[in-house]
């Protein structure tokens, strides 16, 4: 069975849809900026942060116009973040979220990251703190005849959202699927993350020489699935072909870095989508710009046997944006299929890994068939999925 | 094919039950009590458990009783088992220790090893380290047990020739609730010499219910 993928929204610091965050793409545009040091993180340090100030705009027109009875102190960042990007997605679709035969997929590392705080919002319920409440919050909100489901492996979360969608169509558990996930930044992230000491002084620079750390940002995005193409909402045809997901086994915070259970997992999800390497046209990476994950990355690719496919990272435009990244991007590429357009890679300049791979230096046309979406995080895990035109 | 549930464990009420017989019931008058008194009662020597936060302590000990006198972890490579977990809380209690360890502002950059447990996968991470497991993995975070869920990831990833064999089932811990249910997928095929054990169970929803609700098949 066919599970297409379909009309999509991305919301990071580039922009509210998938289409505006291609059009600064292509103008070079970066997103990650200074931030001057306050509640986030005390001194200065790049970040990707979604303009609040036009957050709260478009979703206080969006009440408005959609649910007048809504009081705006009612919603977090996080649940204004995942109405926005789902409702977009669910109106360039045909997909019906009340239909029982749909499921929402949310990907998150924390949800309301901002209510880990003892004292939070008064009109918030604090237990919306939980995963559990957060996604039933957001499932009641568009009253889905499901409760959606989290799923959440560190950073890889979002590519595995979409293989776990992707798989439950294919069970015939269900008929559609919107996968939806972000995280909002608070000193939480920030925090931790430089408790790793993997935070880079300046903008990321994923795969280039010069790396030396990633850059944290803030981010939503949705994608569609569904059996049924029609109601995707694009024109072309374009399938979850493959994909796969492994685990290190070595070490609960750092990679193995041989690359050698990441290349099992492209290979997996290569096998599935019955594509061999010199197929693959395309490789969204996960290219976070921290030394030892991009050696991983660049090394599972070359013995996978894809050192000479154009490859790019999206997150020296927006940064990490954690629990939302594998749908960004899997988005961003699905723009680029559809376009037959490739990226370049923001913050590259000279080859920095000991394998030789080809990141995009240029924006390029170029037709695009088969796109590898690569995904990796802490606890060892690897996600591989692989997205095939029809 | 036919899968099969191979083994099945269970944590709860300060009580171990493997393939439903009660293993050990211990007291202890706190969670960290509970799960060292396990820890010892297992005579386990594994001294990274000490650091593991309590989901992953949950998750470790249930893994290690579900898997000890089995020869799962010889018979498949690695590659070919998975660990696919549903849990509720995720990993909120240790998010939320971490969040008031970094109140002070001269705390603000704790160790790399406090952050790690801030996420729920690192439980799986556990297992998979201990017990060289390296194939698909999942955490699915829902209010309540679903075994339907479960039934259907779980077929698709066999079905799909993902994994020939896998641990699944509910982990879960946040303050003083604590409850684990672990079990063994197998397929029929691959077991044929041990057709017709009675402790083997049919791989569908209506019974990881009642195994999850400790009654019997």
């Amino acid at each position: 069975m066919d599970v297409f993928v379909g009309a999509s929204n991305t919301i990071t610091s580039l922009g509210f849809s998938t289409a505006e965050h291609v059009k600064q793409i292509k103008a070079d545009q970066i997103g990650i900026s200074i931030y001057p040091g306050g509640d986030l993180y005390p001194t200065a340090v790049p970040l990707s942060l979604i303009d609040s100030r036009r957050l709260l705009d478009v979703f206080r027109e969006y009440l408005c116009k959609s649910k007048p009875d809504f009081q705006l102190d009612r919603f977090t960042r996080s649940e204004m973040l995942h109405i926005l990007s789902i409702s977009d997605t669910l109106k360039n679709s045909g997909v019906n979220v009340k239909d029982p035969r749909t499921l929402i997929i949310l990907s998150t590392l924390k949800g309301n990251m901002d209510l880990l705080k003892k004292d939070g919002p008064p009109a918030i319920e604090p237990d919306r703190v939980y995963l559990w409440r957060w996604s039933e919050f957001l499932g009641s909100f568009f009253n889905s005849s499901n409760k959606p489901l989290v799923v959440s492996i560190a950073c890889a979360s979002g590519a595995l959202a979409i293989l776990v969608g992707s798989r439950l169509i294919k069970a015939g558990a269900y008929d559609h699927v919107i996968v939806a996930g972000g995280d909002i930044l608070t000193e939480f992230a920030v925090s931790g993350f430089q408790s790793f000491q993997s935070l880079s002084p300046k903008p990321c620079k994923p795969f280039d020489a010069a790396r030396d750390g990633l850059s944290l940002g803030e981010g939503c995005g949705s994608i569609v699935l569904s059996r049924n193409h029609s109601l995707c909402g694009i024109p072309e045809k374009i399938v979850v072909a493959g994909g796969s997901c492994t685990n290190d086994a070595h070490h609960i915070s750092g990679p193995l870095r041989t690359g050698e259970m990441f290349d099992v997992a492209i290979r997996r999800a290569l096998r599935e989508a019955s594509l061999d390497p010199l197929d693959i046209d395309y490789i969204s990476a996960h290219g976070t710009g921290t030394e030892f994950y991009d050696e991983t990355e660049a090394k599972a690719l070359s013995r996978a046997g894809l050192e000479e496919v154009p490859v790019n990272s999206f997150k020296g435009y927006c940064g990490h944006t954690l629990g939302a990244a594998g749908i960004v991007e899997s988005a961003l590429a699905i723009a680029s299929m559809r376009n037959n357009e490739l990226f370049k890679s923001a913050g590259f300049e000279n080859p920095g890994t000991s394998d030789h791979i080809n990141v995009l230096t240029d924006h390029t046309s170029r037709e695009v068939n088969h796109c590898l979406k690569t995904a990796s995080g802490f606890g060892g895990c690897n996600v591989a999925v692989v997205f095939k035109k029809i | 094919m036919d899968l099969l549930i191979t083994r099945h464990m269970r944590l709860q009420n300060h009580c171990v039950w493997l393939n439903g017989a009660v293993e050990c019931l211990l007291e202890a008058r706190s969670i960290d009590q509970l799960f060292r008194g396990i820890y010892r009662y297992y005579d386990i020597d594994y001294p990274k458990f000490l650091k593991m936060d309590n989901l992953c302590k949950l998750a470790f000990l249930s893994a290690e009783i579900l898997l000890r006198s089995t020869d799962i972890v010889q018979k498949y490579p690695g590659e070919e088992v998975g660990i696919i977990l549903e849990n509720a809380s995720s990993s909120l209690e240790y998010d939320q220790k971490y969040m008031e360890s970094i109140r002070d502002r001269k705390k603000y950059f704790p160790s790399p090893s406090v952050f790690v447990y801030t996420i729920p996968n690192i439980m799986v991470a556990e297992i998979a380290i201990r017990h060289h497991v390296k194939g698909e993995h999942a955490v699915l975070i829902l209010e309540q047990f679903d075994p339907e869920l479960i039934y259907h990831y779980v077929s698709e990833l066999f079905r799909n020739q993902q994994v020939n064999c896998c641990l699944a089932g509910w982990v879960e811990s946040y303050g003083d609730h604590y409850q684990s249910f672990l079990f063994v997928v197998e397929e029929e095929d691959k077991i044929k010499t041990f057709k017709g054990r009675p402790e083997y169970v049919i791989f569908d929803p209506v019974n990881m219910k009642k195994l999850f609700e400790g009654k019997s098949i």
